[in-house]
């Protein structure tokens, strides 16, 4: 698209290529903004916009109205405290237990190694919808021991909706795939001075693992934050439930748009904010994974 | 990279086993249930004893017919023919719910196409789970390339020294971070074919030339539209791999193919292109799990519809599952779309495995 | 309702510090919808007040996701005592055995619309508060600069006055639709509000008698025809397809944009904020009557639950006169009696919405009664959906027939003699 130009026209050239980034992020940005821009808008005018460009625009009558319509209608708070928490638990849990097996899949040899690895990479290909059923079955007949004593089912906890989705194919597969690219030589030298597996995977691999991490975290972390078919089936308290069970509550017979879109913007707020920081390392982590080691 | 030497069983085993272990209770053992399931005719909700019915589910599901229809003679023998000179063909149901043909009992018309003066029609026991297959498949096809294709575009892109980059990668990446499902809900009032954004942005863009087209509504543009939106959603994070993969490459040999005058096309082909052989395949291997996986967008926007033109497997399974309290019918749905997509990812490993 | 009352006090004074008091739990459909939830969460205050044997607690769900979270609970054993259920999914749940018989005063629901009642294998399982109603909504001015009739209950109009209606609506420009059916929420919706045209013109989804077959009731002459009014209405414009977005279908007859809008009485309130002479006529008549659905959600007990006593007394304490009308004035359902439609504002005689209750006694017919109907309501949303989208009307009825008799076979004949 610069051919038609001059090279030498710097300015202009600069210029059409600001131009092309910002059109091509309008195509990105827009729709969200529709989401922001309607939040603060009165329903009746809200939906009349969306036929005109008004819609991206903040103009009409803006008014708060619809957010404090919104924590009315549903504990809006106990919702995205619920999603952070599983959220936040669950990641945390899954980037050390993945990291574990993969640690063993790549710098460990043991019987049956191979076979299980391919096993776990076959899970990557079952969609959850399609196991929901026959999973929920198992957790509510699932003992448990806590700290009340034992209990015969994980219906309405915290735990049926983390521990289920602590590991995955595909956690397990970037971390693998990362430390593939890790010089070996390094691990190779730990193992000559005598240190033990746990203390090169503690001291050495993790260290190094910080791209990685960022990556995988951000995955599960939206994975687990927009989670909305298994809360809905195994909790049957509002004192468990995550902000996607949450937004249905905003579906009645007669919906309140401006509501929804306060409510979306609401639940979208907390996953910016952590994808803004770890950005930095999240594409720092990307751009590592192609070094072949 | 693993010491050849040693080995290491116990703590090879100890450090897996939380991860596998936590993978085979909650993924594996589920599957192999629903598995189960697909052999039974267990329903979701029913106080009827559960059956073991064998591959009965996959034979339900699966069984094709073709048959030829012959055009209706009158006493004569010359072919009956409407006002337009048309001529007319016995009904489908007359042979699929006749006792004189019960291999082609319970099917339905999925397609058919005319040959001279007879009409093909290829029967399906289980018609709309063909077209879900078909969609399905249609829409991997498109969209792995494509979003493939758009993501490096993107890359490329912002693969510039220019000073606020970082903002325009971090806009690029937004959609990605919002829930699919609010993606869906949002881009239903784009897509409206009344007064939509797109339809009144086009209108805006062409001078009032655009008349407007109901996307969503037409069968032709359902699953495109659908497809645009999926791609849109999900391009940002393809494209930050592609960006990675494109500053691992050296920047030694662009410098050497610039001293040999090579063309911006040339460096591309013979430059970038074999550094991102790896991030391609990784690339591929995720859009095509996501994109079997398709369900959310469907049922947000589309139900399946218009006729049948935005059903897909998943969508399909959870459907059966449990709209029509079929739990076996929706296993067997899983179960099928497994085999599916291990078969192509065998292909696709194949195909993409590195020739020494 | 004085010898419950009676009684209640007896207890009081009975069973006093006797006992301590049993937990009851509940699940109810109102979350998100704040009126609602005050009004039950009153119900449920005065009870436990009211007697010293049984505590109710409420645990509230999205009405969207409802049915899913009490399948999936029933599935894991975890059912609560009282449940809230939507009329025409109640055979399903009582032939699943998640629920049981009601053991309720008789004398208490004498008077209830015939939609509040549920009924399955000649056994009362549920009983509702309200019931809702569907109505077409017009506004008077357009009645009147069309020149239209005014339908009448006892005079609705007939399928060519309807007809004649929308045309006149279509030609007279002032109207992007002459109709709107609502065609964006593939739910319930579907056949709540469309099954009373296919009755209307003398089919039916299932064979009423049997429950056992659909041939010929859902694709017979008469279904047929409907089927093709149905894809007409459509084709030649008259309405919008499956595809409007959900703003246009809350906006739009209030905006002006329709002529007559097929919307259910819940809406009644909101309009009439906002649309002066908006007004409410019954069903037409297509030759085989007019008929609106009837049944909306109701209480029952489920089978688990320990103290179907408890449970019972609950609801006999529910069906008093002032809690329907609380809950009629507050989101605008028809008040399961006449007694309590007379302790509202908008269900009293000459009352704004008066004409929706007679509408739920004179038209109302229930969906069809039988375990199969979740089901068969899929199929049917369906096929409306397909044939509206241009699917050949007599092959999508076929094939809905078909898959209609598959599940049914499927299930043994859903427990029907």
């Amino acid at each position: 698209m610069m051919a038609v130009l001059a090279p030498e026209n710097h300015g202009l050239r600069l210029a059409v290529r600001y131009l092309v980034l910002i059109l091509v992020a309008a195509i990105f940005v827009l729709p969200l903004l529709f989401m922001v821009m309607s939040s603060f808008k009165p329903d009746a005018q809200l939906l009349n916009d969306t036929s005109s460009l008004r819609a991206f625009l903040p103009v009409g009558d803006l008014t708060l109205e619809n957010y404090r319509e919104a924590f009315d209608r549903a504990p809006v708070r106990l919702f995205v405290l619920n999603s952070v928490l599983v959220t936040g638990v669950t990641v945390l849990l899954a980037l050390i237990v993945c990291s574990l097996a993969a640690f063993a899949f790549v710098y460990m040899n043991w019987r049956g190694r191979d076979v299980v690895l391919s096993i776990i990479l076959a899970t990557l290909i079952v969609p959850f919808e399609t196991i929901a059923i026959p999973l929920l079955l198992i957790v509510s007949k699932l003992p448990w021991i806590g700290l009340d004593g034992i209990e015969t089912t994980w219906l309405n906890t915290y735990r049926v909706q983390i521990i289920p989705w602590i590991a995955d194919g595909l956690t397990v597969f970037l971390f693998v795939q990362y430390f593939k690219d890790l010089p070996g030589e390094l691990i190779e030298a730990a193992r000559v001075e005598g240190a033990s597996w746990v203390q090169i995977y503690w001291r050495v691999v993790m260290p190094l693992a910080g791209p990685v991490i960022a990556t995988a975290a951000i995955l599960k972390f939206l994975l687990m934050y927009n989670q909305y078919l298994w809360p809905l089936i195994v909790v049957q308290q509002e004192q468990y439930r995550p902000v996607m069970v949450g937004l249905q509550y905003f579906f009645q017979l007669d919906t309140a748009w401006g509501e929804i879109m306060a409510y979306l913007t609401m639940i979208t707020v907390p996953v910016l904010a952590f994808y803004l920081v770890l950005q930095r390392a999240f594409i720092a982590s990307i751009a590592s994974q192609g070094v072949k080691g | 990279m693993a010491s050849k030497l040693t080995q290491s069983n116990r703590a090879g085993w100890a450090f897996a086993l939380p991860g596998f272990g936590l993978i085979a209770a909650f993924i594996i053992l589920p599957f192999f249930f629903a598995f189960g399931l697909s052999l039974t005719d267990q329903r979701l909700v029913s106080p009827n004893a559960t059956q073991f019915v064998g591959l009965e589910n996959y034979r339900d599901m699966l069984g094709l017919g073709l048959v030829t229809l012959e055009p209706e003679r009158d006493e004569a023998g010359e072919i009956v023919r409407d006002e337009d000179g048309l001529p007319q063909y016995p009904r489908v149901r007359t042979i699929t719910r006749s006792d004189e043909y019960p291999q082609y009992s319970g099917m339905g018309e999925w397609f058919s196409w005319s040959s001279g003066d007879t009409v093909k029609v290829v029967l399906a026991s289980d018609v709309v789970f063909w077209r879900a297959l078909a969609n399905t498949l249609l829409f991997v096809l498109i969209v792995a390339p494509v979003q493939a294709a758009c993501a490096l575009g993107l890359a490329l892109l912002i693969n510039q020294r220019l000073r606020g980059i970082n903002v325009f990668r971090a806009l690029y990446f937004m959609p990605v971070v919002v829930s699919i499902v609010v993606v869906s809900l949002l881009w239903r009032f784009i897509y409206d074919g009344r007064d939509g954004l797109l339809n009144s942005m086009l209108g805006f863009l062409s001078f009032g030339a655009f008349e407007g087209h109901d996307w969503l509504g037409d069968p032709a543009t359902a699953l495109p539209a659908i497809m645009a939106m999926s791609i849109w959603q999900a391009v940002g994070f393809h494209m930050v791999i592609w960006l990675a993969g494109l500053q691992t490459i050296s920047p030694t040999l662009y410098e050497a193919a610039d001293i040999e005058g090579a063309s911006k096309w040339q460096r591309f082909r013979y430059v970038t292109w074999p550094g991102l052989r790896n991030t391609a395949v990784l690339i591929l291997i995720v859009i095509t799990m996501q994109a079997f996986a398709l369900f959310a967008q469907i049922d947000v926007m589309t139900n399946g519809g218009p006729l049948d033109s935005t059903q897909t497997l998943v969508f399909q399974a959870v459907e059966r599952g449990y709209g029509r309290q079929d739990i076996s019918g929706g296993s067997t749905i899983s179960v099928v779309l497994f085999l599916l997509v291990l078969t192509i990812s065998l292909i696709q490993r194949w195909l993409t495995r590195e020739r020494k | 309702m004085k010898r419950l009352l009676m009684t209640s006090a007896a207890l009081t004074a009975f069973g006093g510090a006797a006992m301590a008091q049993t937990e009851i739990s509940m699940w109810y459909h109102g979350a998100g919808n704040q009126v609602e939830s005050d009004i039950l969460n009153g119900i449920v205050s005065d009870f436990n007040e009211s007697q010293s044997d049984w505590t109710v607690t409420v645990e509230s769900f999205p009405q969207a996701s409802y049915n899913d979270s009490v399948v999936a609970a029933a599935l894991a054993g975890n059912l609560p005592c009282i449940m809230d259920v939507d009329g025409p999914v109640m055979p399903n749940w009582a032939w699943s055995g998640y629920m049981q018989p009601l053991s309720i005063d008789e004398g208490l629901i004498e008077d209830f619309l015939p939609g509040t009642l549920g009924m399955w294998d000649g056994e009362l399982y549920s009983v509702g508060l309200w019931d809702a109603a569907v109505a077409l909504y017009a506004r008077e001015s357009t009645l009147e600069e069309l020149g239209l009739r005014r339908p009448t209950l006892e005079e609705p109009w007939t399928g060519e006055e309807f007809m004649a209606a929308l045309d006149a609506a279509r030609d007279s420009g002032n109207y992007e639709y002459a109709l709107d059916l609502g065609m964006n929420d593939q739910g319930e919706w579907y056949p709540y509000a469309f099954l009373p045209f296919l009755w209307s013109h003398g089919g039916s989804l299932v064979d009423r008698e049997t429950y056992a077959s659909a041939e010929g009731a859902l694709n017979g002459e008469a279904g047929i025809e409907f089927g093709e009014w149905w894809q007409m209405l459509f084709e030649e414009g008259y309405a919008p397809g499956t595809s409007e977005d959900p703003a246009d279908q809350t906006r739009g007859f209030i905006e002006g944009d329709f002529a007559f809008q097929w919307n259910g009485n819940w809406r009644a309130v909101a309009t009439m904020e906002e649309v002066d002479d908006v007004i409410f006529l019954p069903a037409p008549d297509f030759g085989a009557g007019n008929f609106i659905g009837g049944g909306s959600w109701q209480f029952g007990v489920s089978a688990s639950c320990p103290n179907p006593e408890g449970a019972n007394a609950f609801i006999e304490f529910a069906l008093q006169d002032e809690y329907l009308a609380a809950f009629s004035d507050g989101i605008g359902l028809i008040p399961a009696t006449s007694s309590a439609a007379a302790m509202t504002e908008n269900y009293a005689e000459g009352g704004p919405l008066a004409v929706f209750f007679d509408l739920s006694n004179d038209q109302a017919r229930l969906r069809p009664v039988t375990p199969g109907y979740v089901v068969q309501s899929e199929i049917f949303t369906k096929a409306m959906a397909d044939i509206a989208n241009g699917a050949d009307v007599i092959d999508t009825l076929d094939a809905a027939v078909d898959e209609i008799e598959s599940d049914i076979e499927a299930n043994q004949g859903y427990g029907h003699e």
